[in-house]
């Protein structure tokens, strides 16, 4: 056991602290409606980029293949030659689907950026959609729902956004095998013509970029595009239901997946700073009240964590802990206790203000990359935001009173409006968890 | 179409270097493009220097090390970074250890303090010790029991490609040895590899130089000084015949396999090292890769394919020996013996005919965005430069990265295809048992 001298040493005190400062930046409309947003950030000679197209109420299974092939030919390429053209200039491109966005994503040598663009633009407006490709991406993407259906973590979170979301188009994200096995590339074209386009779509670049010339750039590749098509408003997302814990039965699970999900609101409402800083107390970093007690004090799991997730039609608290089977009851319990504890009495100065360096210091580190940048801004920007908001978030952090975080607690972290769900092996569990709260069982589903 | 090069960027970021009375080795690179900070510590020993019947301890002892040290209580650590506004973490590798955090520019001297502290001793308590084994146990639960394909194939093909206790064992531990572990093995594991001459620390990020070397001075100067222990060879024959095994995942719905061939040291060899590198990204870096092409387009034999260096994926931060590894989900009752025989196939075309014009040059572009993009993260330069100026003495090569993948030639990359041959492969097959 190594030898102990006792408090000799003291922490040193931190420096004063920098004032943030956010990078330059430039904005344009282009005639075809696409705002192009460009962030300077020479740090290394690359441009990050990120193409942000509203996708909304899209069909689930013809979203997840055109994201699937998007990449897989225009008129003037086959799928090799896009990757290859991409690569020769250290670039790719990443599609990616969710039910707020479609997204083009990639970086790149930044004395590519024209040809990327290029590329780009050819893929916007000329994607061909190969029968060929079509047809091997559906058996891929058919495989790669298999396998997220054998997660526990995916399991988890599909019975949760269900329970969550009923009726609304957030209720379900991945779409069944038999679904994707049907969808055909006539379909994916005119879905394509109707949805990818550049009304409401923004575009940002960040990187070791003049902001003017990247601006000029974008605009000569990307103003040909076009199309009438239509974007489709979501529905606001519905109030949490609170009700009898959801138990999801995965026989044989050497652990238990607990997600919990509680009320939020959007980044720009008056409440926002408040209900971040009381989720970080409560578990949304290592140092809080949630991961103290269920890791460090009592060992029952390894990664618990809590996150307000921002969507466009609304946002929710989401606390995710995956915990050894024989404790699942009592990690319900301190879980509760720790909400509970954080809805019915204001947290301690000193906690506070440790969540709040921590707050505002993660913003820094945020921005403090390219890549971080431009999904920053991209993701500001999906929700009608800039990056100056950042500025405002923090002020707002650095303003934040413990009256008003205690009322952040109070109105959104009371376990009584908690939806619950645990997937497990509802033989072992499900006495343990219905000895605390009303437990209705599922088969998993899949 | 006229092949243009990309012409490969560098970066410049500057290098000082010294080294304390106790031996502590220090790496400053300063960058003053955000006002945030990387500081890492790199201890010399990872999961190959585990002592039989205690798989899992360095990892295990990694967690340890947050636990509280000489000034400060449990739970301190984290407190402290988080509250200045960063973040922490600690992981452990084949060869090293890391202890990290990235935070603002104003945290420096507190970053300094509390890595120095745990430097000089961690608070090795029964208490402690028996709730980390709860929480690795956790660790090991959700992302190697609770799930399909967990530890595949960074825990369950070095046992197959070799022999010895080092470099065969399964680094995250069995359950038996972790209950076993003692707070006595902790100190003994402390006393003997985490001495100050065993130790680099790095800083990196918004920095003066003279006032950070400093600071450090002033917190790690004191660090008693204890010498690097031996560094015991690892080495181990290469393979003569191939090594094939296979194994039922109850939870996993697709077949896999994964296959590796040793490569030249990294270390002592790294002109012959380099070009392994390269030919792993030939293979199966995007839809224009080799193996992506012919695999997964073409024969639709392969659902997703992967190529890298290292059990742990780690390239520049790995020492002798080592692997070149290749895996692939393959779709419902796909035929493993026929996707070997695919990618034996394509190394000897490749080996045969070499590479396509233009093939090799976009390559290294996109390799070389790779790397630039990981130096971006001031972390990413911190972390990085430790474990270079550990094994290699030379932090400055990851400036040099980029421009030394560029100069790999097509003849270089095709002689290593000619070494991949299946008398020399360690392959591990999943069968799986969640198929529905």
């Amino acid at each position: 056991m190594s030898v102990v001298a006792a408090g000799v040493r003291t922490l040193p005190p931190l420096g004063p602290t920098r004032k943030l400062k956010l990078p330059k930046q430039v904005e344009r409309r282009l005639g075809n409606g696409l705002t192009v947003i460009v962030v300077r950030r020479p740090a290394v000679p690359l441009v990050e980029l990120r193409l942000w197209m509203p996708f909304g109420r899209a069909p689930l299974a013809r979203g997840a293949m055109l994201a699937q092939t998007l990449l897989s030919g225009t008129e003037s390429m086959t799928s090799v030659q896009i990757a290859a053209e991409l690569q020769r200039v250290g670039g790719g491109l990443n599609a990616g689907i969710d039910p707020d966005r479609l997204m083009l994503s990639g970086a790149g040598l930044v004395t590519g950026l024209d040809r990327m663009l290029e590329i780009l633009a050819d893929v916007l407006t000329g994607a061909t959609y190969p029968a060929d490709d079509v047809a091997t991406e559906r058996d891929r993407l058919v495989d790669r729902i298999q396998v997220a259906q054998s997660q526990p973590a995916h399991l988890a979170r599909t019975a949760l956004l269900k329970r969550v979301y009923g009726r609304h188009p957030y209720a379900v994200q991945t779409p069944e095998p038999d679904q994707v096995r049907a969808v055909r590339p006539g379909v994916l074209r005119s879905l394509h013509a109707q949805r990818v386009h550049p009304a409401h779509a923004v575009l940002v670049l960040v990187g070791d970029v003049q902001p003017d010339r990247a601006l000029d750039a974008a605009e000569k590749a990307l103003s040909g595009w076009n199309g009438a098509g239509h974007s489709a408003d979501l529905p606001s997302a519905p109030p949490l239901e609170p009700g009898p814990l959801l138990l999801v039965d995965r026989p044989g699970s050497v652990q238990s997946s607990l997600r919990v999900a509680l009320p939020a609101v959007p980044r720009t409402h008056p409440d926002h700073a408040a209900l971040q800083l009381a989720n970080l107390i409560f578990g949304g970093y290592f140092s809080s009240r949630w991961v103290e007690n269920i890791r460090e004090d009592k060992g029952y799991t390894y990664g618990p964590h809590s996150l307000v997730e921002h969507s466009v039609a609304g946002s929710v608290l989401v606390a995710a802990a995956d915990v050894a089977t024989e404790v699942t009851g009592p990690a319900l319990l301190e879980t509760t206790y720790e909400l509970g504890r954080l809805a019915s009495l204001p947290p301690r100065e000193e906690e506070l203000e440790q969540a709040r360096q921590y707050a505002l210091g993660t913003l820094q580190l945020g921005i403090s990359t390219q890549a971080g940048l431009a999904s920053l801004t991209s993701a500001y920007a999906g929700n009608g935001l800039r990056l100056d908001f950042l500025a405002e978030h923090a002020a707002r952090l650095a303003k934040a009173t413990p009256a008003d975080v205690a009322e952040a607690g109070r109105k959104y972290l009371a376990p009584a409006r908690a939806v619950t769900v645990v997937l497990g092996d509802a033989e072992r569990v499900g006495p343990q968890l219905a000895a605390l709260t009303p437990v209705v069982t599922e088969p998993v589903s899949a | 179409m006229p092949t243009r090069r990309a012409k490969i960027p560098a970066t410049k970021y500057p290098v000082e270097r010294f080294t304390l009375d106790n031996g502590l080795r220090v790496v400053l690179t300063s960058d003053r493009s955000a006002p945030v900070i990387g500081v890492a510590v790199v201890y010399d020993v990872g999961i190959r220097s585990e002592p039989e019947g205690r798989t899992g301890f360095a990892h295990l002892f990694e967690h340890l090390m947050f636990q509280g040290s000489e000034n400060l209580e449990k739970l301190a650590h984290f407190r402290h970074v988080q509250g200045a506004g960063g973040t922490f973490n600690g992981s452990t590798h084949l060869d090293y250890t890391d202890y990290f955090e990235t935070l603002p520019a104003n945290a420096l001297e507190r970053a300094l303090f509390l890595e120095a502290d745990r430097m000089r001793g961690p608070r090795l308590t029964e208490e402690n010790l028996r709730n980390q084994v709860d929480v690795v146990k956790e660790e090991i639960r959700v992302n190697v029991l609770n799930r399909p394909y967990g530890g595949f194939p960074w825990l369950t093909l070095p046992p197959v490609m070799f022999d010895t206790f080092a470099n065969a064992h399964d680094g995250y531990g069995s359950f038996d040895d972790l209950e076993s572990a003692t707070v006595a093995d902790a100190a003994d594991f402390f006393r003997r590899y985490y001495a100050s001459g065993n130790a680099v620390l790095a800083v990196s990020g918004d920095l003066d130089v003279a006032e950070a070397t400093a600071l450090v001075e002033r917190h790690f100067s004191d660090v008693p000084a204890r010498p690097a222990p031996e560094r015991p060879s690892f080495a181990e024959p290469d393979l003569t015949t191939e090594r094939r095994t296979s194994y039922t995942d109850r939870l996993a719905p697709l077949p896999a396999i994964a296959s590796a061939w040793r490569v030249p040291d990294p270390v002592t060899d790294f002109a012959g090292y380099l070009p392994y590198v390269v030919l792993a990204e030939v293979l199966t870096d995007g839809d224009a890769s080799r193996l992506v092409e012919r695999l997964v387009q073409r024969d639709r034999s392969v659902t997703s394919l992967g190529g890298y260096l290292g059990f742990m994926g780690d390239p520049f931060d790995v020492r002798d020996p080592t692997a070149l590894l290749l895996q692939a989900h393959l779709p419902p009752g796909g035929d493993v013996d026929k996707v070997l025989r695919t990618v034996d196939e394509e190394l000897d075309r490749l080996a045969t005919d070499g590479l396509v014009e233009g093939e090799l040059a976009r390559t290294q572009a996109r390799m070389a965005t790779h790397l630039l993009r990981d130096t971006d993260a001031v972390l990413g330069r911190a972390l990085r430069m430790a474990v270079l100026e550990q094994q290699r003495g030379e932090p400055g090569l990851l400036n040099d990265l980029p421009r030394l993948v560029g100069e790999v030639t097509d003849e270089q990359v095709r002689a290593a295809a000619a070494t991949l041959r299946p008398e020399r492969r360690a392959s591990i097959e999943v069968i799986p048992g969640g198929a529905k």
